[in-house]
């Protein structure tokens, strides 16, 4: 009786792990390859913010999966925002990003103020008959939202599409040279672009994932401050789709833990827990920084430098 | 239509001055779309919003002559820390912590009310001023460290930093240094007078005055001193500046310093005069505005400024706007991320000149 308890009491941490998880590699996801493309858009913690109330607003009229899609639409709209300013109109990318992030949050606390309070829609999680029974692996394998195995076949995919194909290559060679990329034909504007908006879409569904799955409910400052841990997951990951998925599930686990030991009645102050997830990618960000051989291969040589096509 | 832009010979000085004016008035014009948006009369809004807190300029009635003091209240902190930031942002150096450094200055210097309530000095005043500087440049000094030791991003380390101090300080005013005769509400004891700063007339108080002197000292600095020369030099030319011997991780530390130092000066001046103590949350995100008042004000330390006063309007229109529009507070923050939206948008103009030329001339002229 006492070992089951402890097994439901295990499968519990590690299904929230994974929600946990899914917003950050998401978001981390889309940057990589946004970032991969050259550009840094610092504005992923606006972008999930907006993605998240209009993901919960869109929720409550038209369901979850709607929701969903508002969320990604809301993330692009403001990701094409900020490729116009920092594409077309070549402006500062750090400063504009920062713009990104203040206009997102202050959107996102004006639409959401009549959603304080309110029930939302909860995205359910799937259940295979039969498969999602299976005793422990089941529901981790089989029982799980949509958006957690998005989350994970989008991990493959941008692998596989960055480095084992030719669009894969174009996108690392605008990130890697501009203007060798555009000496030899290709539109570096057009590619930038269609990354960023990419990458936009990745930031929106993950504030989505908050207000539809991780909770059911619109918090103003929800995001608290996730969309600048999935940017130093970029980081932490050194740009592979691969090592960014190891990271945000460490992530997940890191937040969780300090859940799982206040549950174990031990006295120590919930500050001290909740402001682990930032303590601990300062202390990743360090490491991964100190290391020379691991940043300097992977990093898009042309990240953050402005292009202007000379005609 | 396909825009181009095309490289001016020289910055132009004109587009430099005229960029924030412009986004202004951009700003007021998107404003009259929302709020028409939102069915409120646009003119009337607009008025309520942005010109009533200025009412005193043209009525000169002492009644409205208390928005007027509220605007320089709050356009105090954001001058300090905007002049600050300014000079970190010409170096290159994004400290965007300044709301953390913030906390942290207000949480040391605070600590004097609370540990020693009775130590009533003519340097008492100085001691938690002193201390407050030295909180935020403590604070400031970890991404400087970690910047220039291990390479860590400042963005991400000072920004991390804000959620952690802000922790700190709902730790402490609901933990250890809680007023054990606050009600149990998370607060720390009311601060007395004599640690209260001295006012001019009630509301104008002694920051006001130490964020306009600071912010013309900078100023100062930046444009008359070898220091501010090298500054300038580091942030738009780090291979000129190492060349001349300017040293880019000395930058660093002078930069985290002053705008960690004066984040801190502004956290504790905030709690020694409108706030009184110390409580969850001291700061209606005066440390993030300051971004954009650095933007806004060119990144000068006196165009800074000039600045804060344009965005103490939006915290203070915003305010006014909810008790006679009956319309949410949170408006403010999307005008000022628009503002800084456009203030950027219109300084590509600086740079170039925008051409439009339509898609059938680009592919003529064969390329």
């Amino acid at each position: 009786m006492n070992e089951l308890a402890s097994s439901s009491e295990f499968l519990s941490i590690v299904l929230t792990i994974i929600t946990a998880a899914t917003p950050l590699l998401l978001a981390a996801l889309g940057e990589l390859v946004v970032e991969r493309s050259g550009v840094l858009n610092l504005g992923v913690e606006g972008m999930m913010a907006v993605g998240a109330v209009c993901g919960f607003g869109a929720a409550l009229s038209f369901g979850p999966y709607v929701g969903i899609f508002a969320a990604i639409a809301a993330g692009v709209l403001l990701a094409l925002l900020f490729g116009f300013l920092t594409l077309s109109l070549v402006s500062n990318q750090v400063a504009t990003g920062l713009a990104l992030t203040l206009l997102g949050l202050g959107l996102s606390g004006l639409i959401g103020e009549r959603y304080v309070g309110q029930p939302g829609e909860k995205l359910g999680r799937l259940h295979i008959p039969g498969l999602s029974d299976i005793r422990f692996l089941g529901p981790i394998v089989f029982g799980q939202d949509v958006l957690v195995y998005v989350a994970l076949g989008l991990t493959v995919a941008i692998g596989y599409v960055l480095f084992r194909t030719k669009l894969g290559l174009i996108i690392r060679a605008v990130g890697d040279s501009h203007q060798s990329a555009h000496a030899l034909g290709y539109g570096v504007i057009p590619v930038r672009y269609a990354c960023v908006a990419f990458g936009g879409g990745c930031a929106g569904l993950a504030g989505g994932y908050l207000s539809l799955a991780y909770t059911t409910q619109w918090v103003e400052n929800m995001t608290a401050g996730r969309g600048w841990i999935a940017l130093a997951l970029v980081v932490f990951g050194s740009w592979l789709p691969r090592r960014v998925a190891i990271g945000a599930y460490l992530f997940g686990a890191i937040s969780i833990l300090g859940f799982a030991v206040q549950t174990k009645g031990l006295n120590i102050p919930s500050q001290l827990l909740s402001s682990l997830p930032y303590i601990v990618t300062i202390v990743a960000l360090v490491i991964i920084s100190g290391n020379r051989a691991l940043t300097r291969a992977n990093t898009p040589t042309c990240l953050g430098q402005p292009f202007v096509p000379d005609r | 239509m396909r825009l181009l832009l095309e490289k001016r010979s020289e910055h132009s000085q004109r587009m430099a001055v005229l960029s924030p004016i412009i986004a202004i008035a951009l700003t007021l014009v998107t404003g009259a779309i929302i709020f028409t948006l939102l069915g409120l009369d646009p003119l009337q809004a607009l008025y309520v919003y942005f010109l009533e807190p200025l009412k005193f300029l043209w009525t000169f009635q002492s009644d409205d002559l208390w928005s007027l003091e509220q605007l320089a209240v709050k356009a105090a902190p954001l001058a300090l820390i905007g002049a600050g930031l300014s000079v970190s942002y010409l170096a290159n150096v994004w400290n965007i912590g300044a709301e953390g450094q913030l906390i942290a200055g207000a949480i040391l210097g605070g600590a004097i009310p609370v540990f020693f309530p009775g130590w009533q000095s003519p340097i008492t005043l100085f001691a938690m001023l002193g201390l407050g500087v030295v909180g935020g440049m403590l604070w400031g000094s970890i991404p400087a460290l970690l910047k220039n030791r291990f390479g860590a991003s400042e963005i991400l380390t000072s920004l991390m930093l804000v959620y952690v101090i802000q922790l700190v300080l709902d730790w402490l005013v609901r933990g250890p240094w809680r007023d054990p005769q606050g009600h149990n509400f998370p607060q720390t004891v009311p601060f007395a007078d004599w640690q209260m700063l001295p006012t001019l007339d009630g509301t104008i108080h002694l920051g006001v005055l130490i964020a306009i002197v600071i912010a013309l000292a900078l100023a100062f600095l930046m444009g008359r001193t070898l220091k501010g020369f090298e500054i300038r030099v580091l942030g738009t030319a780090p291979r000129a500046g190492r060349f001349a011997g300017f040293s880019r991780k000395g930058a660093v530390w002078f930069c985290f310093l002053l705008s960690g130092g004066l984040a801190g000066l502004a956290g504790i001046c905030e709690v020694m005069s409108t706030v009184g103590q110390l409580q969850p949350t001291i700061s209606p995100g005066y440390g993030f505005t300051a971004i954009i008042v650095a933007f806004l004000g060119r990144l000068n330390p006196a165009g800074a400024l000039i600045a804060a006063f344009a965005l103490a309007i939006s915290y203070l229109g915003g305010e006014s706007a909810q008790v006679s529009l009956g319309i949410s507070d949170k408006i403010a923050k999307v005008f000022q991320g628009i503002l800084l939206f456009y203030i950027l948008a219109c300084d590509t103009m600086i740079l170039y000149r925008p051409r439009f030329l339509p898609s059938r001339a680009l592919t003529e002229s064969g390329k």
